[in-house]
């Protein structure tokens, strides 16, 4: 006597010599579970694709994190007991100022594991006026080092090379072409402080985002803050974290531990999120519709089969097969189904990707990941196997009677 | 009464009815009491709508009567859930039907297989041997690894006994066993059987419409609408050959 294994064992050799008998069925219906398989993967793999390109390319340009000052509020003193206030409040302006204590602070989030990145900034508005022309840009005080992290400027450099300090500045290419100028040229800053300053361009960027590209000049951390009128101060930390979709839960985090304002990429982009969380729920659907079309698929072949095959269920059950046996016959008939349509599809998908990312537009890089491959094969399967639930039923409660005069 | 070791079915007051509760039920046996014995070799004879499909499904353990009580080797077996009546069946009764009925997707050794297969899972060596030995007792130790549609009729039927005998069944039933063979195989067929019931200490239970067949068994069982019409003792009719 042996074991649940050793039983397993005559219904797969049943199972498989049934399909092996019905070749020709067996193949067609295994093609139409591969070419479901393939049209899942092949789209979840796309739209995966897609979608990290266009989170990469939008977190490109910007931090995953941006801590601010918290916003300047009124303080109105509590009514006295017993006393009803009537308050009539003008909200104030939030004027440029200083993150307190930043050195501290940004000393305690480098030691946050959370964390990949940690870059002090000082930002404010300012004019860049070269001799009639007149531009509104955003002054933006880095220090290289730390800020490449958050953003790789050296990756987009378009002319000259990123140095900022001693006069030098990086700016946009819009900006450049806006107020016609070169690296080497000169131009003047002015922040209506009566502060003002000549930096000499070093390098022009292009970010591929308008907005930046029209309106940003990096300078060192030093001369933003003496032209902000903000010695020693910065008014931005920038952050990145590892896993970019907790961003909003580390942002929480990092702004009840520091006190300050804090905004995730995922806040400040939800528009995008929307966008993307439409287009996953679409990918899904299709997944979801041809799941049910292989399902009925499978379905429907295992019904005939069971019809065809009723005599011999007949003669097994005459021959000391129990219901559970025969039920068992076509569940791992209809999990072959899934399974082989599904090592054939996913070869298939393989080939699709493949075509795609040498052929293709070329706009990005679709990977194909193994577990994406193993998730389809492990789902497939469980589809066939309950496909093939009702029609195991039905050929399990056949009478034994019937079934072996069955002609 | 209780059973000695040499009964091996006892049937007592066997009733079946068709679409029970219905306008149109109908009672097709009406109390059927018979004994077999390990050593009987029987003819279960009767007209055509006389219940004898009825009463083999009966006594196969495929139906279940409505009334009465059956005991295969002492078990009393109108109580018994499917699975095991199942295992019952599987142990203690080999089928032979008409139409020889094997698994046209395995050869010939792993029909003969099957019942042993479906028993304990994967045969082991002893259990192929002892199929290659019941495959050369009825003759065709050299198609073993024939599939059924290579095989002539005689040969299916010859097969199909041979699984029945896998189990070591203490009771053999056959459905017309000869009903689609020429003569020369039919008497080979019989033959067979009769050999089986001498040597394998099995029981045997032919239902037949040949009226030489039933008289060259030993023992008549005359089916008449829904009774036992006779139950005769024949003149060792095989052995005057």
């Amino acid at each position: 006597m042996t074991g649940v294994f050793g039983r397993l064992w005559t219904e797969w050799t049943i199972a498989i010599s049934f399909l092996r008998e019905g070749r020709a069925q067996s193949l067609m219906i295994a093609i139409g579970v591969a070419v479901g398989v393939a049209v899942i993967v092949f789209v979840t793999a796309l739209i995966q694709g897609l979608q990290v390109n266009i989170i990469e390319r939008t977190l490109g340009t910007q931090a995953h994190i941006r801590l601010l000052s918290p916003d300047e509020i009124n303080q109105v003193l509590p009514p006295a007991a017993g006393t009803m206030q009537l308050l009539l409040e003008d909200k104030r302006a939030q004027r440029l100022r200083s993150i307190n204590n930043w050195q501290q602070v940004s000393a305690t989030l480098d030691q946050l594991s959370l964390l990949t990145a940690v870059s002090p900034v000082v930002s404010g508005p300012a004019f860049a006026r070269r001799g009639e022309a007149l531009q509104s840009v955003v002054l933006v005080g880095i220090d290289p080092v730390r800020y490449q992290k958050i953003i790789p400027l050296d990756d987009y450099m378009q002319s000259g090379q990123l140095r900022v300090g001693a006069n030098d500045a990086v700016i946009g290419s819009l900006l450049a072409d806006d107020l016609g100028v070169q690296v080497g040229n000169k131009l003047r800053l002015d922040t209506g402080q009566q502060n003002s300053a000549v930096v000499n361009i070093a390098g022009i960027f292009e970010l591929g985002v308008r907005e930046l590209d029209a309106r940003y000049v990096y300078l060192d951390l030093k001369q933003a803050q003496a032209l902000l009128n903000l010695p020693g101060g910065i008014t931005v930390i920038d952050l990145t974290v590892a896993d970019i979709f907790a961003a909003e839960d580390i942002a929480a985090q990092v702004g009840r531990l520091t006190s300050l304002q804090a905004e995730s990429w995922i806040k400040t982009n939800a528009q995008l999120m929307n966008a993307l969380t439409a287009q996953s729920l679409s990918t899904n659907m299709i997944i979801v519709f041809v799941a049910i079309s292989v399902a009925f698929g499978i379905a429907s072949v295992l019904s005939v089969s069971v019809v065809q095959r009723t005599r011999e269920i007949g003669i097994l059950r005459a021959t000391g097969a129990t219901r559970q046996q025969i039920l068992r016959i076509f569940l791992i008939q209809g999990a072959v189904f899934g399974l082989l349509g599904s090592v054939l599809g996913s070869a298939a998908s393989y080939l699709l990707v493949w075509v795609f990312n040498t052929f293709g537009p070329g706009l990005f890089f679709i990977p194909i990941p193994a577990s994406l491959l193993l998730m389809a094969m492990l789902l497939a399967t469980l589809t066939g196997i309950l496909a093939a639930a009702v029609p195991s039923r039905r050929a399990a409660a056949l009478d034994p009677v019937v079934a072996i005069r069955y002609v | 009464m209780s059973d000695d070791a040499m009964t091996v079915l006892r049937l007592e007051g066997l009733r079946k009815s068709y679409n029970v509760g219905q306008p149109n039920e109908i009672e097709v046996l009406h109390g059927i009491d018979v004994v077999i014995g390990r050593s009987d070799f029987a003819a279960l004879v009767g007209p055509s709508g006389s219940g004898k499909s009825t009463l083999l499904n009966l006594l196969g353990l495929l139906d279940q009567p409505s009334s009465g009580e059956l005991y295969l080797l002492g078990q009393a077996t109108s109580a018994m859930d499917d699975a095991a009546r199942t295992a019952l069946r599987g142990s203690s009764i080999g089928f032979v039907f008409q139409f020889h009925h094997l698994i046209q997707a395995f050869t010939a050794l792993d029909n003969v297989l099957m019942p042993l297969m479906l028993s304990r899972g994967k045969p082991d060596k002893l259990a192929v041997q002892q199929a290659r030995e019941l495959l050369a007792a009825v003759g065709l130790e050299k198609f073993a690894n024939r599939k059924p549609n290579e095989l002539s009729g005689g040969q299916q039927q010859r097969v199909a006994i041979a699984r029945a005998l896998i189990t070591e069944p203490a009771l053999l039933l056959a459905d017309e066993p000869t009903g689609n063979l020429d003569t020369r195989t039919a008497a080979e067929v019989f033959e067979l059987f009769h050999k089986v019931n001498r040597e394998r200490d099995c029981a045997v239970l032919l239902v037949t419409h040949d009226p030489r067949l039933s008289a060259a068994c030993d023992r008549t069982i005359n089916l008449v609408d829904g009774r036992i019409e006779s139950d005769t003792l024949n003149q060792p009719a095989s052995q005057q050959k």
